[in-house]
């Protein structure tokens, strides 16, 4: 299997977008394009385009993103394709890509994923996204993603326990986290005690779905991000030999019953743990060679619940992690160093692209304020539906 | 004379509304999220008048429907300034010395309130709830009415009083903001929400002299980034 690695990166300011979806979809693949000298034109090397995005068909009424891109951007006569996996559309339009060079298919590909959300009002928003959800067993109910993930978080407080507290924790410092990140959608400082204070909460943080409460969960973006690979022995030759070359060194998915009461333990994270063992594998990286994650944290028990799903943290001690000051920028093992789904963000098919992106900074020693000292090795973990379909991706320097 | 000033002749005194009455609004002192501590108390007739001039940047910003709501802030506030408007009110919400929000509304009778607007300039801190839930405060706990009409531009102003307050829809009553069909914030549903939704410590002048001090003279913020 070739080497395959990523050269370019561009991202744009989450939140609300002011431009048309198309054109902010572009600005953050011309922004990877130029990142890695890539031209367009005659002189394009680029084989292959993925587009991650989850719902531009139903929101922006655009489909076919990935021709429309490619014609905007000169790219013709690329491969184009549009991936869709839910919110995990981003992760798999990069696994694809991956794959598309370490088989040989490519030596070049750009990946972008684009969502924007804000072109709708939040409760069409939370209808749009729950339609990943088992059409008879749980959409025609009126079941949203907010509302399995409060009631996990009410299994994994009670099994684990996991407080309200912990879950304010991680918000925090991913709030802390985003106000160093110029791309984060909200980048305002959150004080731990004006969120958990019983005698304020619910003017300052008020419930949204028991047992979660408005800083538990992330907030609708616009935004796009995009990555650029190249085969490692195409590199010179297609006119990279200048780039920093961050190597994908393991790709994973999994999958896990469409229908969330199906699963047999209701608390585990099955799709987590099996696509992050399908990277550990393909990599030869273990949890310990880990230096920094961006794990999926649309709801803050996620990030606690993929920290212990992917081995950084043994079963039932994330939450104790968060407490103990380990998954900050400074810890023993960072999490979400560019404020996470939480603060950053969270533009659906944007979000798996964007962790890449996150995680190549990091690698590159780019992260500004953010930097983690000597990140080498980095894990991202993009999660569609409820935990039903996950991709784990590892990057690294060696 | 001020700018808005004007002489007070038969005609004049005619043009003008008839008063119930206001109350003066004791100012409190809500904890934010971001750790600062936001003042809230009436505005003077100079910072309505700096509000006026202030936000017209936003009469070209659609975002959220602020061009809307920034241009019937401004007539409202220049309404008050120039006497033109019945027992109008405007609060600011204010930060270390910045305006972060803004609240007004007016008295129809001496038992129904009208609610006019909430601007938010310091966003992502809950600052426009807080402001909402001042005013509201303000009709029920200080001026003892029965009842306040409401209706909001934008989706989120939807969200935050229709949906979170339930508000009763009384439909055959045009507001007066476009005539646009008013929801009304009746005094049983305030009892059942205020728990929740009203926050603030008082007195703020014994508690909290310090944030007293730092919002005696306000100022607009220097971009306004909404």
């Amino acid at each position: 299997m070739r080497e395959v690695g990523i050269v370019g990166i561009g991202h744009t300011k989450f939140g609300k977008s002011n431009v048309p979806f198309i054109d902010m979809t572009c600005q953050a693949a011309l922004e990877a394009m130029d990142d890695a000298g890539a031209k367009t034109g005659r002189k394009n090397v680029i084989d292959q385009v993925f587009i991650g995005t989850m719902a531009a068909g139903m929101v922006q009424r655009i489909s076919g993103l990935a021709s429309a891109v490619v014609d905007t951007l000169n790219l013709r006569p690329a491969m184009a394709e549009t991936i869709e996996n839910g919110p995990a559309s981003g992760a798999s339009a990069v696994k694809l890509g991956f794959m598309a060079i370490a088989s040989g298919v490519c030596d070049c590909v750009l990946v972008v994923g684009a969502e924007g959300m804000r072109a709708v009002t939040g409760w069409e928003g939370t209808d749009f996204v729950a339609t990943m959800l088992h059409p008879e067993a749980e959409y025609k109910y009126g079941c949203t993603l907010p509302s399995f993930a409060g009631l996990f978080t009410r299994l994994c407080m009670d099994k684990y326990g996991v407080t309200s507290k912990d879950l304010s924790i991680v918000s925090v410092k991913n709030h802390a986290n985003a106000c160093l990140n110029p791309v984060a959608h909200i980048r305002n400082v959150v004080k731990l005690d004006r969120i958990t204070d019983e005698r304020i909460i619910n003017a300052t943080n008020p419930l949204v779905a028991d047992p979660l409460r408005q800083f538990d969960m992330c907030p609708v973006s616009d935004g796009a991000a995009a990555v650029l690979l190249v085969a490692k022995d195409k590199q010179e030759e297609l006119g990279f030999g200048g780039k920093k070359f961050i190597r994908i060194a393991g790709v994973g998915s999994a999958t896990d019953t469409h229908v969330v009461a199906n699963r047999e333990v209701p608390t585990d994270l099955l799709a987590v743990r099996l696509s992050a063992q399908m990277a550990y594998k393909m990599s030869g990286f273990t949890p310990k060679d880990i230096d920094v994650a961006e794990l999926h944290d649309a709801f803050q028990i996620l990030e606690i619940a993929e920290s212990e799903e992917t081995g950084l943290f043994p079963r039932g001690t994330g939450h104790l992690a968060a407490r103990e000051g380990k998954t900050e920028i400074k810890g023993e093992m960072p999490i979400n160093t560019s404020g996470g789904l939480k603060a950053k963000g969270h533009p659906l098919g944007a979000t798996g692209v964007s962790q890449i992106v996150e995680l190549v900074k990091q690698l590159r020693g780019e992260a500004g304020e953010r930097q983690v000292e000597g990140a080498k090795t980095a894990l991202a973990i993009n999660f569609g539906g409820f935990g039903n379909n996950v991709v784990a991706t590892i990057l690294t320097t060696k | 004379m001020g700018k808005y000033d004007i002489i007070v002749d038969e005609m004049e005194a005619k043009l003008r509304p008839p008063t119930i009455g206001l109350k003066p609004y004791e100012p409190k002192v809500i904890p934010l999220t971001t750790g600062e501590d936001m003042l809230v108390r009436e505005a003077k007739p100079e910072e309505i008048e700096m509000i006026v001039e202030g936000i017209r940047p936003l009469l070209d910003h659609p975002k959220d429907f602020y061009d809307i709501v920034s241009a019937r802030i401004i007539a409202e506030g220049l309404g008050m300034l120039r006497h033109r408007v019945q027992d109008e009110y405007f609060f600011v919400g204010a930060v270390n010395g910045e305006i972060a929000g803004i609240v007004n509304g007016r008295l129809v009778n001496e038992k129904v309130g009208m609610s006019y607007h909430t601007m938010t300039l310091k966003r992502g801190a809950r600052v426009g709830a807080q402001l909402f839930a001042a005013k509201m405060e303000y009709h029920f706990d200080f001026m003892n009415q029965d009842e306040v009409w409401i209706v909001a531009e934008s989706p989120n102003g939807f969200k935050r009083w229709m949906i979170e307050y339930e508000l009763e829809d009384r439909f055959q009553c045009p507001h007066e903001l476009g005539g646009v069909p008013t929801f009304v914030l009746t005094r049983a549903l305030w009892e059942k929400h205020k728990a929740n939704k009203n926050v603030g410590i008082r007195p703020a002048a014994e508690l909290f002299p310090e944030v007293i001090e730092a919002n005696e003279v306000l100022h607009m913020p220097a971009k306004l980034n909404v």
